[in-house]
């Protein structure tokens, strides 16, 4: 049904502004950003800490509100959180006094799916992430890494337009970063939803994604869309490519800049 | 030998390694003298042990031997004997059970009407600042003061024991209550609204499932408090319970009954702590995991 000139998600003009208050002054945080997400894309955007890219990940995730400009999802405006467009946070986000099967239910109750066929669907999610053996665990028996891939479980389970990543490896260890980057890279592959990707990290910009959105330190704009042309099923060992690296030169480049302007404001 | 000879070769090379090789020679330090070092659990334990041999040894070394007047500290015998006369000649079981019911029928009720308050004042902003400044200024002014008051307003009968273990417990209840619920984390709010749950919806599928471990431990905190208050207050004015029975040994001169007295409701606090303690643990085994 969906065209491909038409977007999944579309962002428009949008522009956030918190408050000033006695002690703070007013901050732009985010200044006019425009994106059409297509699809299938997957997304990810690159930018240095502080320049407002996870607020407009929430304001399309409708956690946070925009002060002026719209989003829009399949062509109908937003407004506030809703179920069609999923969320994976930083860390610590699964609720504790459930266990992993139980938390990868908690949206499919919410929708009042029947609990046989929850069951079946929260056992399709645990083996998709590879936690099979680790259904009856509770959060604080898993480790960091496990506890993200049962919160991307938690979010995928639901079936959500858009599945919206908030840095949700950027606790982790190095090692378990690149594992969970291939897997979800995996997931994607398999099952083709639309994501938008928030990072700090140049490499994980490109391995995961199908386009990269560079924004620029305070006020966040974006500063540049490079299509990533890597072939897919990307391997690991595509990092170490000639392509690969040019983007890498290429990103790194761009990011610092804007790095090195973070700083120098900050003085 | 070769291989304290290889770490000499290293220390000559590199002069920072001099350091280390030093503090290796340094004496070996006693252990259980450490700060903050765990020492073996038998160890922990017979000194624990010790500490209350010691005690009791003191204690029976100093009556025993005269001393000290029977009148200002009996001797062990003398206690354990008036425990035995209070519950075979003058129904302390009764008294006991008096001062058992009071404290709970006064947390009872101040739970019933404290958890919910509270719940509402850590979720909504409109509810605590209507309420905040009312409790918040009552939590300071100490129950026990009260206690004339309450006897002018409703007399020395039941109702005014429990009366005050209520004011003694309530206040605190709902604020603490409020603070466990306020400190439920934001992300887990976000993570249900972006699973579909309502506004309304997270106040029990997040907000409750999430404080009810912290909740649980302040009531157990609080209920502590509790026993002390029913003392204070079946001291001034009762004619049963665990407190006036110590006022009219104290008329009688009976020393032991006193103490006897003391380690009850010691016992008493000591036990209903552990019960929640354990129900606690058994209750939310997720918030102790590894």
């Amino acid at each position: 049904m969906m065209s491909m000139s038409n977007p999944k998600v579309r962002i428009d003009n949008v522009v956030k502004v918190f408050s000033g208050s006695r002690k703070h002054a007013q901050v732009l945080a985010v200044d006019h950003v425009s994106l059409d997400i297509m699809t299938n894309e997957f997304i990810t955007i690159l930018g240095p800490s502080g320049c407002g890219k996870s607020t407009l990940l929430r304001i399309v995730a409708g956690l946070e509100e925009q002060s002026s400009g719209h989003v829009y999802l399949d062509g109908q405006e937003v407004h506030g959180p809703s179920s069609n467009r999923g969320m994976v946070f930083q860390a610590y986000s699964l609720f504790p006094w459930l266990t992993v099967e139980e938390n990868i239910q908690f949206g499919l109750k919410n929708k009042g799916v029947i609990a046989a066929r929850r069951k079946e669907i929260a056992k399709e999610y645990v083996e998709l992430v590879r936690l099979t053996g680790f259904e009856k665990h509770y959060p604080k028996q898993l480790s960091g890494g496990m506890q993200q891939r049962v919160a991307i479980a938690r979010a995928l389970a639901n079936d959500p337009e858009i599945l919206l990543l908030d840095e949700p490896f950027g606790a982790l260890d190095n090692q378990t970063r690149t594992l969970m980057q291939e897997l979800l890279l995996e997931i994607w592959e398999k099952s083709n939803k639309t994501i938008l990707f928030i990072t700090h990290d140049v490499e994980e910009s490109i391995f995961l994604a199908n386009r990269v959105i560079v924004m620029t330190s305070r006020p966040g704009r974006i500063k540049a869309d490079i299509p990533i042309e890597l072939e897919h099923p990307r391997p690991y060992n595509i990092k170490t490519t000639p392509r690969f690296l040019e983007y890498k030169e290429q990103l790194t480049e761009l990011i610092r800049e804007e790095s090195l302007k973070a700083m120098q404001e900050a003085k | 030998m070769e291989k304290v000879a290889k770490k000499q070769g290293i220390a000559e090379q590199a002069p920072l390694l001099q350091l280390q090789s030093q503090q290796n020679g340094t004496p070996k330090r006693r252990k259980w003298l450490q700060p903050q070092e765990n020492i073996p659990y038998h160890l922990y334990l017979w000194i624990s042990v010790s500490s209350i041999v010691i005690l009791f040894a003191i204690w029976s070394l100093l009556t025993y031997s005269g001393i000290v007047d029977p009148l200002f500290l009996p001797t062990p015998t003398e206690i354990i004997q008036s425990g035995i006369t209070l519950f075979t000649e003058f129904g302390f079981i009764n008294d006991i059970a008096i001062t058992i019911y009071r404290v709970f029928a006064g947390f009872l009720i101040a739970v019933v009407i404290g958890l919910p308050l509270g719940i509402l004042m850590g979720t909504f902003k409109v509810v605590e600042a209507f309420f905040e400044p009312i409790i918040s200024s009552i939590r300071y002014m100490p129950a026990s003061a009260f206690i004339p008051l309450f006897i002018l307003w409703i007399g020395v009968g039941e109702m005014e024991k429990i009366t005050i273990i209520f004011v003694g417990t309530f206040f605190s209840l709902v604020l603490m209550t409020a603070v466990e619920v306020s400190n439920v984390r934001r992300e887990l709010l976000e993570a249900a609204y972006t699973l579909g749950t309502s506004t309304f919806g997270v106040l029990r599928s997040v907000i409750l499932p999430a404080a009810i471990p912290g909740i649980m431990e302040t009531i157990r905190l609080i209920l502590g408090w509790a026993w002390s208050y029913i003392i204070v207050a079946e001291l001034v004015a009762s004619a049963s319970g665990i407190g006036s029975l110590i006022l009219e040994s104290q008329r009688m001169l009976k020393t032991s009954n006193i103490i006897f007295g003391i380690l009850t409701i010691g016992a008493l606090g000591l036990l209903s702590d552990l019960i929640l303690k354990v129900a606690i643990r058994k209750m939310f085994p997720w918030n102790y995991g590894r």
